[in-house]
């Protein structure tokens, strides 16, 4: 499938160089306005950039232009199938003329496939030849501007410059989609839970709304009661909270040891390893919190006469703390390191202790950038899903113990959305509420943590 | 005359190479010292020696015997921090720490434990920076950043924050480079009038700084002690030809 841009590219080089090689023949005489290369550079472009654009619009249309194409010779055979059987028809007919074939294919099906075959072959031939035609157009073109006060740098650069706007604007248009996606879905939901309701809701029971599924009319009451989201943030707050907890303290410590203390060996060392913690995969730290560490807790909890549950919320706490200790270490090293030594100098040469400059004047210096990363690794602790997903409960608990089970939004989204869904019921729209308010909030977070590093940096530069 | 810092046979080594070849200076008390030399010549280097900045550089090794008052300053019978107190130090660019303009005057007299009490710390501050020639300036702003203030009153600010903590010997390390014209003589008036109480010892590129505020001055060049003497004989009549080639601008 991918021969057509092979030749494509084949015949921009030699486009290229066809061109570039009569510019440097029309350069011997007299100056150009440009270097030979990028008269070069333009016939690729001119040659490349319509042909692709071509050559998508022919694949994306192949199966339209098919379809039509056995309609027409199929005739009446077809005109009697709505367009589901049409469509079963197709795939099967394409996947036995692929050569998959489950033997139960009807005489119809097999003439159909070899249709599919001959049609194929006419068609790649078709499309190399409109290719082949549109690049010799096109190196035609770009032949006309081999002129000594043709500036085809210029050309070449606003070709390239609309090329990179194009990506980014992809780029822009695809965060821009998923946003939209989620809030016509929320809207969605919304029609049947009241937006007060989910956000100031204190309970949070959604299997409730499997009642409504055979339900002609939905029963508001009943929803209403159903989807609070409270107690999911109570939840995601006390993991994340638990979380910081074990990983400011020693993502703090770690990154003043490595700034101030270590070596440069032991530097060199340590910061890749730290941050190999990051690259575990959770699904990892996942099963080590549910299956090691949770147990460790219930036994410790036991001897110490507590009871804790099995699916604890410090268990997920506690190793999504360990999994974010890198977040807080790195970047909180990096703004040490960016408080400049005429600081440090400043301070030895009054007279101080190392520790008391780090604390009296690095720290204070360096604390914007630090609360950054405590902000930033609070947005990845809230984000979080494979941890919670294995080690925390099911159950909404609007609890401030850690030692009893709680749920996050995260886990909800993902109980939401597996097994059977259903798109015309609350229970899996939920997921589309849930994410768009996990959205904001780590929208808002991260907004503040960059503008607050940000600002820090405007102070040394 | 008394010697407020005396060294002998000083030699300092980045690593295999030598920085600083058998240096022997010593220092008056409460004059103005300056030691001047091309660039590379090894004085900024000796400056640092004075009060051990140079320890923070891991490659760096000093040998030979600085004294202070007869301590001598690389053995153990003074802690770096004490020998700090005694020699204060004011670098090239100005370093204000980013707190207020008090808290920057009040750091090393905290450090060091002057006092508890709000007024006399209050006290302490207003002193150091009418010694620095910036109490009038900022005397209603104390509580704003020290590093709000222009280039000039940032070094102001720095040569305060070393009076505070009362030491009897100032480094300065170019104090002025990063200054303009007005700034600069605004500094050399303070020198001038801070050698009453102090030992001042300044490394400086502008020659004519060095004839301006100096009344000693050494000559380095390479890691060497060219020459040292009165500054108005080493500016009038050098007894070295390497020192008169420099002064008179022929290299450097």
């Amino acid at each position: 499938m991918l021969y057509p841009v092979l030749f494509l590219l084949l015949l921009s080089v030699v486009g290229f160089y066809l061109n570039k090689n009569k510019s440097v023949y029309l350069s011997k005489n007299q100056k150009l306005a440009s270097l030979p290369a990028y008269y070069g550079y333009l016939a690729f472009l001119y040659i490349f950039v319509p042909a692709i654009i071509i050559w998508l619009g022919l694949l994306i249309g192949k199966s339209f232009i098919l379809q039509n194409y056995l309609i027409l010779t199929l005739g009446d055979s077809l005109s009697i199938m709505n367009s589901d059987e049409i469509n079963l028809f197709m795939s099967k007919v394409k996947n036995l003329s692929l050569g998959i074939s489950f033997g139960n294919e009807t005489d119809l099906e097999k003439f159909a496939a070899e249709k599919i075959i001959s049609f194929d072959k006419i068609f790649s031939l078709l499309t190399y030849l409109v290719l082949t035609l549109s690049s010799i157009l096109a190196f035609l073109i770009a032949r006309k501007k081999v002129i000594p006060n043709f500036k085809s740098q210029r050309t070449v650069e606003k070709i390239v410059n609309r090329f990179i706007q194009i990506c980014s604007l992809i780029a822009i248009l695809i965060t821009l989609g998923i946003f939209l996606s989620l809030v016509f879905e929320t809207l969605n939901f919304f029609s049947y839970v009241n937006p007060l309701h989910f956000l100031f809701g204190l309970n949070w029971s959604p299997n409730k709304a499997f009642v409504i599924d055979s339900a002609e009319t939905i029963d508001k009451d009943i929803l209403r009661d159903a989807f609070g989201i409270i107690p999911l943030l109570g939840g995601t707050l006390l993991i994340a909270f638990l979380a910081m907890i074990v990983a400011i303290p020693l993502g703090l410590m770690s990154a003043i040891y490595l700034a101030e203390y270590a070596p440069k060996k032991i530097r060199d060392f340590s910061k890749p390893v730290i941050e190999i913690l990051a690259g575990i995969p959770t699904v990892v730290y996942g099963f080590f919190a549910a299956l090691v560490v949770a147990p460790k807790i219930v036994m410790l909890g036991k001897s110490m006469g507590f009871e804790v549950s099995s699916e604890s919320a410090l268990a997920a706490g506690l190793v999504m703390g360990v999994m974010i200790i890198p977040f807080v270490s790195s970047l909180s090293d990096d703004v040490i390191n960016a408080v400049p030594q005429s600081l440090r100098d400043g301070s030895y040469a009054l007279g101080a202790t190392k520790s008391e400059t780090i604390i009296k004047v690095i720290l204070p210096s360096a604390l914007p950038g630090i609360i950054g990363s405590f902000l930033l690794a609070i947005s990845r602790a809230i984000g979080e899903t494979m941890i919670v997903v294995m080690a925390a409960s099911l159950q909404a608990n609007l609890t401030i113990n850690p030692l009893e089970p709680a749920t996050t939004i995260t886990t909800q989204i993902v109980t939401a959305l597996t097994g059977d869904t259903e798109f015309d019921n609350p229970k899996t729209l939920v997921a589309f509420a849930l994410g768009l308010t996990l959205f904001f909030i780590t929208l808002f977070l991260n907004y503040f943590a960059l503008k607050i590093v940000k600002k820090y940096r405007e102070i040394y530069d | 005359m008394v010697n407020a810092i005396t060294t002998e046979n000083v030699n300092v080594f980045y690593g295999d190479k030598q920085a600083i070849n058998n240096i022997s200076l010593n220092f008056l008390k409460n004059k103005v010292t300056a030691l001047i030399g091309p660039s590379g010549c090894g004085k900024s280097t000796f400056l640092r020696c004075l009060n051990r900045m140079n320890d923070v550089i891991e490659i760096c090794r000093v040998e030979g015997k600085i004294s202070i008052n007869d301590q001598d300053i690389y053995k153990d019978q003074i802690e770096v921090e004490q020998l700090r107190e005694k020699v204060g130090m004011v670098f090239q660019k100005p370093n204000p720490f980013p707190k207020s303009i008090y808290d920057n005057v009040a750091y090393g007299p905290r450090i060091h434990g002057f006092t508890d009490k709000k007024n006399e710390m209050d006290e302490i501050v207003a002193t150091a920076l009418k010694k620095a020639g910036l109490f009038e300036e900022v005397k209603n702003r104390l509580d704003d950043l020290g590093t709000s203030l222009s280039g000039g009153q940032q070094q102001r600010l720095c040569i305060a924050r070393a009076i505070a903590v009362k030491p009897e010997v100032i480094l300065m390390d170019e104090p002025c480079s990063a200054l303009d014209p007005i700034a600069t003589s605004i500094i050399e008036e303070l020198i001038t009038e801070l050698k009453e109480s102090y030992t001042i010892i300044i490394v400086t590129h502008s020659m004519q700084q060095a004839a301006r505020v100096s009344d000693k001055t050494a000559f380095f060049h390479l890691g060497n002690l060219i020459e040292e003497g009165d500054t108005t004989k080493i500016f009038t009549k050098p007894d070295n030809q390497k020192t008169n080639d420099y002064i008179t601008g022929r290299f450097g």
